[in-house]
């Protein structure tokens, strides 16, 4: 059996400060039940044989859950499915003869490393700022001693749920990070737990945010249309709404 | 010469052991932390958790990832849920029964003092994740929610969804990140460490290559902890990440650390069959499923559709031969009954490598909305991969490497046999015998990194009086030079086949000579197999690009070539252990009607293995195992 055949057209770039192009390679023997990612590895290893550099690009678990893997699949990030990251793309979505671009996540704030994979330290820097709730090994209260509505917990576990992958930032025309930066701000702010410290918190992680050179959101939209993990933009209003009440309590 | 091997169980009851041996160890004086540097190599979540608490301590951490940041970690795959012994659901669950139970769930091959502590600590590891902010499942009065998993008879599981793994690890990764932000943990992403250096007989550092720049870097601390997962992967084909690799914890053996029980590997029963050559991983299908789907083959070979066939012509294997635990049995028995039916060619699917899990009963029993909202985005998995819909026809599952119990040998402060190099969560051997139990991975590592570590590694720190060593002392120049010299051999061979096509090769004599079924015949051939097949890498391997320069393919090649050793390690141990226990079946050793026997006469011991250099066998040291409080019995489940 003979499977597909494609053209691919990747975004090739040797180093941060070197310039990048769309190179156009060809790939076969493409079976629909490939991965997006085991399409891309037929190609690596046809390179590595050849003797050419094969095609950097993030991956790890392969099924939708760490975030790395980071395409901008004929201009959408993650590609053409909705709710699902690059890996999680099968080849039956194509067909024979199809031409397919691939580019890396691109954003002020992520500033490419090679090819496709690209360096996204500053969601940690802003994690840092106050992602958190201070809470030292060994000091915890018996787990049961605060109950959570049933609801709530719900809530902030669909806020809790994003994978941290950036493809909101790839998707928005400002580059804002306001969708991560929201759904970890309404996971803390929907529990008791992270009542102590919501002040703070809202206002140290927007300032990171800010620093790290992510634009403003303008209620675009595409971040939600874009996030694998089904992030809704309701994150990003009670965001606002956190954000608003921390500068009016702020000293 | 073998080198003893002293586990240091404290004395006393075994229900005081842990709280006396605190009290016992020394301290490190609070104003007296800063000047100790300590290196965490790993973010999972015992390597995340181990550096958050002990940056809280006052420890100067340096923490590594292979990943671009430290959340991404294979623990964030963990679908099922934790263990804890909280006995919320008051089904006389205790201590001592989650004790019991990860003694006899791991057949008898893990030592009692250590499995005690984890139950112990177990219901402190829930209260602190809640603390975090982990938004466990809840019933409607706000309290935590539970579940039985992998066919525990009490519900001791807590969950978030099917993605616990990965809130418990956003959980710790939080608790790391808190740290970075006070500067008591520097995160060093993207860095594979490549040597430990030994300096005076103690570990006092480590070599990593820094994966952006290619660059070697070297670290020093005053100690070192490993916590850098499962050798799954040697298998090539198996549920972990792809990064998951055995060079760490080889590099750590090849400085002396030993290597116990390499060969208990544990094989998950329901995941997605194999499709084809061009595949990079296996992914699992919770185990979860087994509550409601019911597993079968077809009595003879048949080429129906599955729901074509009639009743009576189905072999519903696993209730006929285990009848009072029927889908339930755990994943060891699971999975080579799976391997016989599909040996005697009543396998489905393409390739005859598969068996039906069927949820038509379920659903005509509880209704398609139940199972959807009990399963729903297992099944969604499931169809977006195979573009087969569950509700339909039954999923087609096949077992898959899955987890390794064994990893470095360490006594029961974690400590291993090179005095100063800790070794925490799957990359150690301690907690799971023979066979670990769903949902108790988790409750391992966490336990390593937030509880047991803060306590033991102090009383390290504190007891030994340490120089200041600087990183460009001669170990450090002599163990870059070393991991300089492999990379460049590496890339000097120009040959024809690329890391993964001889990796591929690796996993399938594994998968064929020692997998599920191992006899002696096999495993010898495996011993022939293994080295050809390593000279073959180094005489034909081809990598290209340049080793200063960001390389996946490099990184690739240098977990194979250590993949290459460790097959051979891995082989050796299932040859030497002369019976069947837990995820280890020797054929040669079994009871008349087919199941495992142990032999408790001979093997109730640790095999730990010392390494003697290259091209020499290593040598098999033991640790005898004795059981006080679980009296061993043969496993039965008919
Ligand atoms: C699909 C799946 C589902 C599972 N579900 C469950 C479940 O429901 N319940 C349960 O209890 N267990 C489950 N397990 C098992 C459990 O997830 C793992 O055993 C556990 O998470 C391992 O944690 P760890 O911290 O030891 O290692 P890991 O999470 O694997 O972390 C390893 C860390 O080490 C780093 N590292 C590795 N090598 C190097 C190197 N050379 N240099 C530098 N850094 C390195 C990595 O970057 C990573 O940060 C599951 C496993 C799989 C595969
Ligand atoms: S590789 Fe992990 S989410 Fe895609």
């Amino acid at each position: 059996m003979s499977g597909m055949r494609l053209t691919l057209q990747i975004w090739r770039q040797k180093g941060p400060d070197a310039p990048g192009q769309l190179v156009s390679y060809g790939v076969e023997d493409i079976s629909p039940e490939m991965s997006f990612l085991e399409m891309l590895d037929v190609l690596n290893e046809k390179l590595i044989g050849m003797g050419e550099d094969p095609v950097a690009f993030d991956h790890d678990c392969r099924e939708g859950i760490c975030g790395m893997c980071s395409l901008v699949i004929d201009g959408r990030p993650h590609g053409k499915d909705s709710g699902a990251t690059t890996c999680d793309m099968r080849m039956r979505r194509y067909k024979d003869g199809d031409t397919i671009t691939i580019e890396p996540f691109r954003a002020r704030g992520f500033p490419t490393i090679k090819d496709l994979v690209v360096d996204r330290s500053a969601f940690d820097r802003i994690m840092q700022a106050g992602g958190f709730v201070s809470v030292n090994t060994g000091s915890a209260p018996e787990a049961n001693s605060l109950p959570v509505p049933y609801e709530k917990a719900e809530a902030a576990m669909d806020s809790a749920a994003c994978v941290g992958c950036g493809a909101c930032v790839a998707a928005c025309p400002n580059a804002s990070a306001m969708l991560f930066v929201a759904a970890k701000v309404s996971q803390l702010a929907l529990l008791p737990q992270g009542e102590a410290e919501r002040t703070r918190r809202a206002l140290a992680m927007m300032a990171q945010h800010d620093k790290e050179g992510f634009g403003n959101c303008t209620n675009e939209g595409e971040c939600e249309k874009a996030c694998p993990k089904g992030i809704k933009l309701d994150n990003i209003a009670r965001l606002n709404r956190e954000f608003l009440r921390a500068t009016l309590l702020q000293p | 010469m073998a080198t003893p091997l002293d586990a240091k169980i404290p004395s006393g009851p075994i229900e005081k052991k842990w709280d006396k041996h605190r009290f016992d160890l020394k301290l490190v004086n609070p104003a007296n932390r800063r000047k100790y540097d300590v290196i965490v190599v790993g973010t999972g979540l015992a390597g995340g958790s181990a550096a958050a608490a002990l940056g809280e301590m006052g420890y100067n951490v340096l923490s590594f990832c292979v990943q671009d940041s430290p959340r991404r970690a294979h623990s964030i795959a963990a679908q099922g849920g934790i263990n804890a012994a909280k006995n919320y659901p008051n089904d006389s669950d205790s201590i001592w029964r989650l004790f019991y139970d990860t003694v006899k769930g791991g057949d008898y091959r893990a030592r009692e003092a250590n499995v005690y502590r984890l139950a112990q600590v177990s219901n402190a590891i829930i209260d602190h994740c809640v603390a975090q902010g982990v938004p466990f499942g809840r019933d409607y009065g706000g309290l935590l929610a539970n579940r039985s998993f992998g066919g525990a008879q009490v519900s001791r599981t807590f969950y978030c969804r099917g993605q616990t793994g990965q809130q418990l690890l956003l959980g710790a990764y939080s608790a790391l990140m808190r740290q970075a932000g006070k500067g008591r943990v520097k995160i060093l992403a993207r860095r594979e460490m490549q040597e430990l250096v030994v300096v005076g007989g103690r570990a006092r550092g480590i070599v990593c290559r820094n994966l952006v720049t290619g660059k070697l870097e070297s670290y020093a601390a005053h100690a070192v902890c490993l916590a850098t997962g499962g050798y799954g992967n040697t298998f090539f084909l198996s549920t972990n990440a792809n990064s998951c690799n055995a060079s760490a914890i080889w590099r750590a053996y090849k400085k002396g650390a030993a290597f116990a029980n390499p060969c208990f590997t544990q094989i998950h029963p329901t995941c997605i069959p194999v499709s084809g050559e061009h595949q990079s991983k296996l992914t699992l299908m919770s185990e979860s499923l087994r509550n409601d789907g019911r597993v079968w083959v077809p009595k003879k070979k048949d080429a129906r559709s599955p729901d074509a066939i009639p009743e009576e012509e189905r072999d519903y294997y696993l209730e006929r031969r285990y009848p009072s635990f029927g889908n339930l049995v755990p994943r060891d028995v699971a999975s080579r009954a799976a391997k016989a039916v599909c040996d005697e060619g009543r396998g489905v699917g393409p390739s005859g490598l598969s068996v039906f899990l069927d949820f038509r009963d379920a659903i005509a029993r509880d209704g398609e909305d139940t199972i959807r909202a009990k399963y729903g985005n297992l099944f969604d998995m499931y169809h977006h991969i195979t573009d087969e819909d569950p509700y339909k026809l039954p999923m087609r599952i096949y077992p898959a490497v899955h987890y390794t119990m064994g990893g470095l040998w360490v006594d029961y402060n974690l400590m291993t046999t090179v005095q100063g190099l800790f070794c925490l969560g799957e990359a150690n051997f301690s907690d799971h015998g023979a066979n670990r139990l769903g949902a108790s991975a988790l409750m391992q590592g966490l336990a390593d990194g937030y509880f047991v570590i803060p306590a033991t590694l102090s009383g390290y720190l504190a007891a030994e009086k340490l120089d200041k060593v600087q990183a460009d002392a001669p170990e450090f120049k002599q163990a870059e030079a070393e991991a300089d010299a492999r990379t460049k051999r590496l890339l000097s061979v120009n040959g024809k086949r690329t890391p993964v096509d001889i990796h591929r090769e690796l996993g399938r004599i594994l998968w064929d000579h020692c997998g599920m079924g191992r006899n002696e015949e096999r495993l010898k051939k495996a011993l022939a197999l293994i080295p050809e097949l390593r000279e073959e890498f180094h005489k034909n391997v081809k990598v290209s690009g340049q080793g200063e320069e960001f390389n996946q393919a490099l990184e690739r090649a240098g977990r194979v070539a250590d993949y290459l050793e460790c097959a051979e390690l891995i082989v050796r141990d299932a040859l030497e252990r002369k019976e069947s226990c837990g995820g280890h079946f020797r054929e040669e050793s079994k009871t008349p009607d087919g199941e495992a026997m142990r032999n408790d006469a001979e093997f109730s011991h640790v095999a730990a293995w010392e390494y003697q250099g290259e091209g020499k066998t290593p040598t098999r040291n033991t640790e005898p195992l004795t059981f006080e409080h679980c009296k061993p019995s043969q496993r039965s489940y008919k």
